[in-house]
């Protein structure tokens, strides 16, 4: 029940925005969310946007990660 | 002709309109002296030579919608018809055309469909023969059906079987995967995609006989040994048709998803729909299952042919599990690989 | 592919391994950490992670998985519907081939019926609009990630006054299933694995209690390998340490401690809380959605009248225990005997993400 991947913003028009993944295009709706911006990634399940993605996380997540694999 | 608008029941009633129909379509794109006889069947002079072998096969298309990003119904008739004896080795000569139409079909369309028939045949060197037309009432078939038979010789000195698979031999595909089944999706206007996914849909002889021509010169015995068999993955994608292979043989087949070539939109619109690009249909790939020590010569000449610029080495034959497809995924781990069942539909979970 | 792709990195996914082994050899106990969500289950089988953990973490497939724990009922009253002439059936591709008492809209579909697969309730909305004529229900299924997406479109559809357009909800919600599972004591679970995009509506705090009351940690954990590796490491490095069980969040770049406050002001707004059916566990209180009385306009149960079949469900079938974690597809006398993808006899077979298909498609 949780199908949704990460696509990011390229316009936005009203409630509706085109989001963008591997040079594939796809109509989604915002009406989950507040502010979002040309640019942002979101998480799209089902047509809708339910979050944006935080990107500061995503790369800590990472670095953090990467940071325990070089003390290993 | 009359009634050039729409294709009604009377156009295969077997009358006049039907003998228009014939003869001003299907006669005229498909002409060749087989054909143009119109006899009731064709007759067929120059018989192989006892160095070689007939291939024949059966085929129908049924593909909704008729026109599709990288072709047409007709296109994958024909093209269907000539793999499905390439990849027995053979040189695909005769076709017979059937046609099931829905009666208001829009002539212009049959029209377009038909040129794309005879234009491919024409490319491949392939006379279509003989026919058949019928019409049916509104509702009792989809538009248009096409059935789609095809005789090609092959050389008798190509051994093609499963039975000489042994493990060692490496799996090849020409190119990536999961193209055709993603097109027609994205053409059928359901979902809210603008994808450039493009149906791979393309006649494989040349790419085909040329490998099977390079092993034959290369050979000093009179057989030849370095393809083993060979598949075009189409429904059921590139994971029904490695689990065909296994299927009653003593040995299995190892994959690794890292080297399996997908391209990038093929990739995200799978993610998003929760589709597996290894059981998404196919109709411009071939794979081919080799002895490892011509592997790399006929890798190289694949890549070196414009329908064979992706060729990989995506897997390898093993000697246990035996009848199980497995692959070793990207980070490392092993799952099995079954045949799909039923169909893939979109999910949310 | 940006934010999938680094978190499938193989090299991070072994070096995880290999702090896990480590962390196992002081604690050579077996584990049994429960994924709740089916999409989990399916992601650690595609990915092949299920044959790299060490043999004494034991991964228990949870009830998350919406159309396994949908009953036969719900199914039954949905191809009631669709023998309506005036109906359109839309729905997810998941609920095509579940099997219901006597039949299933794959099957109806076969013998006429108008049942169209959408990506999104968006879809079943335009569909409503291209057909005055016709009454279109959308079969709502799926728990709080898809029930914020449904909660938007009745309200759109209310704003666009859309007469022909309903819901027949099945929605169900995660926490009280997990209350449910660990409340009952049937099984011994070391920690949980929680749904990283249902989460993504409802945050980390619902969960609290099973730290709190049960003392289980739980982890909210992403879908590709390496987010789920990293959940895996977190529960284990929790128990072995011995820290006071917490929740944790392992998906921070999509799961925020509040969740997504205005998808759960809309799914307040349409949706009320009732007491829900859970095929295999029973009756849950306070578990499942029902579109509130404002909204009834959209209830397809409240406007559209049917005849449903006596439910049956199939003797055989151990769908209940395989969906609690207390047994697995090896237990169940129906499976690959008369029970296959093909032909379904259980929800848990038939689903894309249903434990049963996992183990048939992908081995063990």
């Amino acid at each position: 029940m949780c199908l949704a991947v990460p696509m990011r913003v390229i316009e936005i028009k009203d409630n509706e925005a085109v989001v963008e993944l591997g040079g594939l295009k796809q109509k989604i709706n915002l009406g989950l969310l507040e502010k979002i911006d040309v640019g942002d990634y979101v998480i799209v399940h089902a047509g809708f946007a339910i979050q944006k993605l935080d990107e500061e996380e995503a790369e800590k997540t990472l670095s953090f990660l990467r940071e325990m694999a070089e003390k290993l | 002709m009359a009634n050039r608008g729409k294709i009604l029941l009377a156009h295969g009633g077997g009358g006049k309109l039907m003998h228009e129909l014939v003869e001003g379509l299907f006669k005229e794109k498909f002409s060749n002296e087989i054909l143009d006889e119109l006899t009731d069947s064709a007759v067929i002079k120059s018989l192989p030579s006892k160095d070689s072998y007939l291939c024949f096969t059966t085929d129908s298309y049924i593909v909704n919608p008729l026109i599709f990003p990288g072709g047409d119904i007709g296109k994958l008739a024909i093209c269907g018809t000539i793999n499905d004896l390439a990849v027995m080795g053979a040189k695909p000569l005769f076709i017979s055309t059937g046609f099931i139409i829905e009666e208001g079909l829009d002539y212009e369309l049959l029209e377009k469909i038909t040129q794309s028939m005879a234009e491919i045949a024409a490319q491949e060197g392939v006379k279509i023969v003989t026919g058949d037309l019928k019409v049916v009432e509104k509702n009792c078939a989809d538009k248009l059906f096409i059935n789609t038979s095809g005789i090609g010789v092959g050389d008798r000195r190509v051994n093609l079987s499963k039975k000489e698979i042994v493990p060692g031999d490496k799996v090849i595909i020409n190119g990536p995967i999961g193209e055709h089944g993603l097109a027609i999706l994205a053409a059928r206007g359901d979902f809210d995609f603008q994808a450039e996914i493009v149906s791979d849909c393309v006649p494989l002889t040349d790419l085909i006989q040329k490998v099977v021509n390079l092993l034959q010169s290369a050979s000093q015995s009179a057989e030849i040994r370095g393809i083993k068999f060979m598949r075009d993955p189409t429904r059921g994608g590139l994971a029904t048709t490695l689990n065909e292979v296994v299927s009653g043989m003593n040995f299995g087949i190892k994959i690794f998803e890292e080297d399996i070539p997908v391209k990038e939109e093929v990739k995200a619109l799978c993610e998003i729909i929760g589709f597996d690009p290894l059981y998404v249909a196919n109709e411009g790939k071939v794979m081919i299952i080799a002895a490892e020590e011509d592997t790399e010569v006929i890798l190289e000449m694949m890549r070196d042919h414009p329908l064979g610029k992706g060729s990989q080495i995506i897997g390898q034959i093993i000697e246990s599990p035996k009848e199980k497809v497995i692959m070793k995924t990207k980070i490392g781990g092993s799952r099995i690989i079954d045949m799909l069942v039923g169909d893939q539909l979109p999910r949310i979970c | 592919m940006r934010y999938i792709d680094e978190y499938r990195d193989p090299g991070l996914i072994q070096m995880l391994m290999t702090k896990i082994d480590h962390l196992q050899q002081h604690y050579p106990k077996e584990l049994f950490l429960m994924e709740v969500c089916g999409t989990h289950t399916m992601a650690i089988f595609r990915s092949g992670l299920r044959n790299l953990l060490p043999k004494n973490i034991r991964l228990l497939s949870g009830p998350g998985c919406p159309v396994c724990v949908t009953p036969n009922h719900y199914l039954d009253k949905a191809i009631a519907y669709t023998r309506r002439d005036d109906v359109i059936i839309t729905t997810f591709g998941d609920m095509i081939k579940v099997p219901g008492s006597s039949s299933s809209l794959e099957k109806e579909k076969g013998r006429g019926g108008d049942i169209r697969v959408v990506y999104s309730v968006m879809d079943a909305l335009k569909i409503a609009q291209e057909y005055p004529g016709k009454n279109i229900i959308f079969l709502g299924i799926g728990f709080e990630t898809t029930a914020p997406t449904l909660a938007a479109t009745i309200k759109m559809a209310k704003e666009k006054n859309i007469q022909n357009f309903s819901v027949f909800s099945g929605h169900k919600l995660i926490p009280p299933a997990m209350q449910a599972l660990v409340g009952a004591k049937e099984l011994h679970i070391d920690g949980f694995i929680c749904p990283g995009h249902v989460s993504t509506i409802i945050g980390g705090r619902p969960y609290g209690f099973i730290a709190r009351e049960y003392k289980i940690p739980c982890v909210v954990a992403g879908f590709e390998p390496l987010d789920i590796v990293q959940a895996i490491f977190m529960l284990i490095q929790q128990i072995v340490n011995q820290d006071p069980p917490s929740v944790r969040i392992q998906y921070t770049r999509s799961v925020k401690e509040e969740g997504n406050p205005k998808a759960l002001d809309l799914m307040e707004e349409v949706f009320e809380i009732k007491d829900s059916e859970w095929r295999g566990i029973g009756d849950i209180p306070e578990s499942g959605l029902k579109i509130r009385g404002n909204f009834s306009s959209f209830d397809a149960e409240v406007n559209i009248e049917v005849e449903v079949e006596d439910t049956k469900e199939n003797k055989g079938c151990i769908c209940g225990p395989i969906l609690r974690g207390i047994k697995t597809p090896l237990d169940c006398k129906l499976f690959k005997k008369g029970c296959s993808p093909e032909n379904p006899i259980g929800a848990c077979m038939v689903s894309s993400e249903g434990t049963c298909a996992a183990y048939f498609k992908y081995g063990d």
